[in-house]
């Protein structure tokens, strides 16, 4: 089995378990129909719907692989898609909204890692300002409104549809694809996870930490910007209150579910994405089911719960040995094999 | 000499107290439109009827209202209106109003004190709003069969719990209407949207579905799209019926898309002036509580106008 695949097995193994499941509480779960040029159906609603948690696991791996964390990414989504709006209902245009909303994102990742990487403030605490300041920043610019705008151009990033797939999978699935293609066929992801293992003695391997950690949190910012044009664009308006809310938990629970470790080094934003869409098919399920609104959290913590503990560091290992086991390969040499890899 | 001249300012003091009043409004905030259209309105209220008001912004915070009022005592004004941010800790400082002899009139929000500490509280029936909206269905459907879905809102919440309860009422003895989906939009366009699609999905298409119920207008604007998106017809396909009456669900009244709104209306200072002045001119004790009228808005109501005159208002 390649590498790659390896990785992300038990994150493919768990997403089909929790579709087979959610498939029992709701059986055309999968059921996939094309009308009206574009493909319609629950799995194509997980998707597009996870695209703003999938977004921003894309940029929160690459940050937590160097041992930091965003807090401020729902923050961001908010001030991004206030920017848009506000541009949009000025009478900008296209491009310039965009341009307005990334900038936005990537001065956010800008002033996240200078603070982190400038001025040494660990990164919870340095992006736990902006997390709290940037909703009210947000409310300045709607001036506490839900701005709306008409502009069928923007609303396409929400509800538009690119080959019968919906416009914000294609977003998040291009942005995973060009970041994960931008750390490996370079030595960036390498020099991302040394500083992660050890910042001080990267620094003094030669690698110039300080402007890769501010290019960490930027990208983080940027694709924040992303999430927050879809949020917006979805709903075609601006809602400072609301855009992006507790969704910097929701990306770090994908980034962990994805298998990587808060303690930074080696990531996969493959499994990270894939973890976004976990957790988004279980949301979706949730509402499909059709329990009452009062078990949504307990189902999901549960089901998270669950995912955690399969996975956990201490029963994962014994759980591969006993399927070994079964399939009658010794124990020493498989470990063997695997020190020698 | 010193006497008329003590004379004419006591008759001065006198006729001041008479016709410009000084009214303090502790407000709780600015955390959604309809807060900020409340604080517009009562400061229009206000105006009309040539009242100081002092404005004090709490910004969510009990104590920045316990120290707004203290120092409303302090500047000695004739009354102070109050939008309680939570319901508990209020005695000390109504006593020290009332102590004072300065009436206080609760807006929108109730407090857990004993109510000979304030004058009255000024606010809307949350269960009644949903039974307007219920009744609405219920007149506009006949005896026909109808399978409606409900957006929540936040789990838990009162206005959820309350509005739910009016609109089962409504509809209790109408079999033919039965709510087969219910869930949470957390009162946010988003969560309207994406519950409404899921609900589409479930329900063969939408072609299932006779009426969306949304227990707030932002809810039922993210539905609506959701609808529009899945080529289901929102206002003909499917009726909507929400609650609240901010500007925007108007416009969606006027292209056709939303049926019925039932309105939470922001003027609470309004009957609050009013009780005040009937109190003041000859000691009228108003009710304990002073509920404001749950109207509904439809699309004959000209839809159109009730946008252009709310859409100001700061929601």
């Amino acid at each position: 089995m390649p590498q790659a695949i390896r990785r992300v097995l038990p994150q493919l193994l768990t997403l089909l378990a929790v579709i087979l499941l959610v498939s029992a509480f709701f059986p055309g779960f999968l059921q996939v129909d094309y009308e009206r040029g574009r493909l319609v159906g629950p799995i194509i609603d997980v998707i597009k719907r996870g695209a703003p948690v999938a977004l921003l696991a894309v940029g929160m791996t690459l940050v937590i692989a160097t041992r930091g964390i965003d807090l401020s990414v729902g923050a961001t989504m908010a001030i991004c898609g206030a920017c848009a709006a506000w541009a949009i209902s000025s009478g900008y245009g296209l491009i310039p909204a965009l341009a307005v909303a990334l900038a936005a994102g990537l001065l956010a990742g800008l002033w996240n890692g200078t603070l982190v990487a400038v001025f040494g403030i660990q990164p919870i605490v340095a992006t736990l300002i902006l997390m709290t300041a940037g909703r009210g920043v947000a409310q300045l610019i709607t001036e506490g409104r839900i701005l709306t705008f008409t502009h069928d151009g923007f609303a396409f990033f929400g509800s538009g549809a690119i080959l019968g797939l919906p416009a914000p999978a294609v977003i998040w699935v291009l942005a995973a694809i060009l970041f994960t293609l931008l750390v490996r066929r370079t030595a960036l992801g390498l020099l991302i996870e040394s500083i992660g293992i050890n910042r001080r003695a990267s620094t003094l391997a030669g690698i110039n930490s300080r402007v890769l950690l501010i290019a960490v949190y930027m990208a983080s910012g940027f694709c924040a910007a992303w999430a927050g044009i879809i949020a917006t664009a979805d709903i075609r308006g601006a809602d400072a209150n609301n855009s992006g809310l507790w969704l910097e938990l929701d990306a770090i629970l994908a980034v962990v579910i994805g298998g990587n470790s808060l303690l930074g080094g080696r990531f996969s934003i493959a499994a990270s994405v894939l973890g976004a869409m976990i957790i988004q098919a279980i949301d979706t399920g949730i509402l499909l089911a059709g329990f009452p609104s009062e078990f949504n959290l307990v189902i999901k913590a549960a089901l998270v719960l669950v995912i955690l503990v399969l996975q956990s560091p201490s029963l994962a290992p014994r759980m591969a040995r006993a399927a070994r086991r079964r399939r009658g390969t010794p124990v020493g040499r498989t470990a063997a094999r695997e020190a020698g890899e | 000499m010193i006497k008329t001249l003590l004379a004419t300012a006591a008759a001065v003091s006198l006729g001041a107290a008479a016709q410009a009043q000084t009214i303090g409004f502790s407000q709780i905030g600015s955390e959604s439109g309809w807060r900020a259209a409340e604080t517009t309105l009562t400061r229009q209220q206000a105006e009309e009827r040539g009242i100081d008001l002092r404005f004090s912004d709490a910004q969510q915070r009990q104590e920045n209202q316990i120290a707004a009022i203290r120092s409303f005592i302090a500047q000695g004004v004739d009354a102070i209106l109050l939008a309680p941010v939570v319901a508990t800790g209020w005695d000390s400082v109504l006593e020290e109003a009332q102590e004072a002899e300065i009436p206080v009139v609760l807006l929108d929000r109730q407090v857990d004190s004993s109510e000979d500490l304030y004058l009255t509280a000024v606010g809307s029936d949350l269960v009644h709003e949903g039974e307007v909206a219920g009744q609405w269905l219920v007149d506009t459907v006949g005896d026909d069969e109808c399978r409606v879905v409900e957006l929540q809102g936040t789990t838990g919440s009162s206005p959820a719990i309350d509005r739910k309860t009016g609109f089962e009422n409504a509809i209790e003895g109408h079999d033919n209407i039965e709510i087969v989906r219910s869930q949470t939009g957390d009162f946010t366009r988003t969560g309207g949207k994406e519950v409404m699609e899921s609900f589409l999905q479930a329900e063969g298409g939408g072609g299932e579905i006779c009426a969306l119920y949304a227990h707030n207008d932002d809810m039922a604007i993210g539905a609506i799209q959701a609808m529009k998106e899945a080529g289901v017809n929102p206002g003909e396909d499917v009726l909507v019926v929400s609650i609240d009456a901010v500007p925007d669900i108007f416009q969606a009244m006027a292209n056709g898309d939303a049926n019925a709104t039932v309105e939470l209306t922001p003027n609470m200072a309004g009957p609050a002036f009013d009780a005040l002045e009937a109190y003041m001119e000859d000691g009228t004790e108003p009710e304990k509580f002073i509920q404001t009228e749950s109207k509904l808005y439809t699309q004959d109501d000209d839809p159109m106008a009730e946008y252009e005159a709310r859409k100001d208002l700061g929601y």
